[in-house]
């Protein structure tokens, strides 16, 4: 059940119900993935108007979570959707929870660009922060595009993205591990840096369940818990 | 996704400038599609093969094949006209009472052949009894309306076998709280959905193997229809049930498994919680979902 046609119910009102809730869903995508870029870009550049705008907007995250969770409520309560139209309100309901928790991540990576900022130490890490953010960035990103078009292709490439992410973040923090034993006095100012890239990381892990989500929307499988090889060979059993 | 379904039509065939009658279409249309997910089960308390249904010349079934497990509760679900209700009619040969109606194939309650000549349809209809849309007691008391089945039937010598029966079938359909005190008072004094467990009471009363429901609460409220549902659940622990229903959450509800018709032919079974989650055939979730077929 490839095409989900989501606006050929015999209600009209079914159909913009569940357009207008893939459209909240995207559109909160889209705050917390700008959110992403700020938080990075004010860890990176110190910038701390651009961090307290990341905390503000997380207000606006939290008030859209609440609004789609109002959504899925009142299509379950109204229509008691079945296949693909239940599959879909399942997946963003659960999907809206992990763009929750971006947004919650980047908040704390804006929290750190406060914090680091108040320092007068340049911490080390910083090239791998940006490294990382763009990275994730994109996976987020993608994430976006694969529930807008029902890509699953492009979803399982996101889970397959986040192992690289995990790699890339256990490597910085090797370095970083290092570069504090070499001086403790680095500690405290490395720490920051740490949760930042935990952040990241973690933001990573929400875009790939997501992603899951997307492959049990488009497909009927649900496939969480699974590595992205595991994943394609499901799919190709279908 | 099967995507040999219903790729023939009787259209086809008079493209084809074969003669149109109604065993050519049949025969057409046994090869013109496949019915998609778990038409067959091990236990199989009613085994139907290659059933055909006619209405004088016009096909009301294309070859249809369903098993319906022992103790299992089967839905059948489809927009009107599909066949739904022809084909559970089929299953205790109540088709036999309309003239124009033709029915072929195979029909095994266990072993035997229910077409079979030597079947007698007023024993198999006591094994396999019948539920309608609307409640339709007897115009005779509570009591009586239970008790009428087993005495044509032979199945009580005594009064107070009788009054075991009537006890235990009221108890049964979940009404004999509700009637104890009233037994001898008629059975259409009853309300809508108190009628209807009545009927199901002297369903039960001559021991069915199967259970056939047409449509069994489309005339009852929220209320009695929960009840109804509840019984069904109880009932399948003991009986096999074939429901027909309007109501795809009813289906959902009460059934194991789910067969969906559309214009004669069994397009889909599957476990209910495959099909109200992820059907395999596009025109089970285009009915299912309410998008334009």
């Amino acid at each position: 059940m490839d095409k989900l046609n989501i606006d050929r119910h015999i209600s009209q009102q079914y159909n913009s119900a569940l357009d207008d809730l893939k459209k909240e869903f995207l559109e909160m995508g889209g705050v917390v993935e700008k959110q992403i870029i700020d938080a990075v870009q004010s860890v990176a550049e110190a910038d701390v108007d651009t961090a307290q705008k990341v905390l503000t907007t997380e207000q606006d995250v939290d008030a859209r979570e609440m609004a789609i969770d109002d959504l899925c409520t009142q299509i379950i309560a109204r229509r008691q959707p079945t296949a693909s139209d239940l599959r879909l309100v399942m997946s963003v309901s659960k999907s809206t929870r992990d763009l929750e928790r971006i947004g919650d991540e980047a908040s704390k990576i804006a929290k750190m660009a406060i914090a680091i900022s108040e320092s007068d130490d340049v911490p080390h890490g910083f090239s791998e922060l940006r490294n990382l953010g763009r990275q994730v960035h994109d996976v987020v990103d993608m994430t976006l595009t694969a529930f807008a078009r029902y890509d699953v292709d492009l979803a399982v490439e996101v889970v397959s993205k986040d192992k690289v992410i995990d790699r890339e973040y256990d490597t910085a923090m090797r370095e970083l591990i290092t570069y504090m034993m070499e001086d403790p006095r680095n500690i405290s100012r490395s720490m920051n840096v740490i949760w930042a890239l935990r952040a990241l990381e973690r933001i990573g892990d929400h875009a790939s369940n997501i992603s899951e989500q997307i492959i049990y929307l488009v497909k009927g499988l649900d496939v969480r818990h699974q590595s992205a090889d595991e994943m394609v060979q499901q799919l190709n059993q279908e | 996704m099967n995507t040999n379904v219903m790729t023939e039509t009787a259209g086809d065939i008079v493209a084809e400038n074969k003669p149109v009658t109604a065993d050519t279409i049949a025969e057409q249309n046994a090869d013109a599609y496949e019915t998609v997910g778990n038409a067959f089960c091990d236990q199989a308390k009613m085994s139907m093969r290659n059933v055909n249904v006619f209405y004088d010349e016009k096909q009301a079934i294309y070859d249809v094949n369903l098993d319906i497990g022992t103790n299992e509760v089967v839905a059948m679900i489809g927009p009107s006209g599909c066949g739904k209700s022809t084909f559970l009619r089929c299953l205790n040969r109540m088709n036999d009472t309309i003239d124009i109606c033709r029915v072929e194939g195979q029909f095994y309650l266990e072993d035997q052949d229910i077409n079979d000549k030597k079947m007698d349809v007023v024993p198999l209809r006591a094994r396999v009894g019948m539920v309608f849309q609307k409640p339709n007691p007897f115009p005779k008391s509570i009591y009586d309306n239970v008790a009428y089945g087993p005495r044509i039937h032979g199945l009580a010598d005594r009064r107070s076998d009788l009054d075991e029966i009537v006890e235990n079938s009221l108890q049964k359909a979940g009404l004999w709280a509700e009637v104890k005190d009233r037994l001898h008072q008629p059975g259409t004094g009853l309300s809508g959905g108190q009628q209807q467990r009545l009927c199901i009471a002297r369903t039960i009363a001559v021991s069915p193997e199967v259970i056939l429901m047409d449509e069994p609460c489309s005339a009852l409220d929220p209320i009695a229809t929960a009840k109804i549902e509840e019984l069904i659940d109880e009932l399948s622990q003991n009986y096999t049930i074939a429901i027909v229903t309007h109501s795809m959450q009813q289906a959902a509800r009460v059934s194991h498994r789910t067969a969906y018709f559309h214009l004669g032919k069994l397009i889909e079974v599957n476990e209910t919680e495959k099909v109200f989650t992820n059907p395999d055939h596009e025109l089970t979730e285009a009915y299912i979902t309410g998008r334009f077929g």
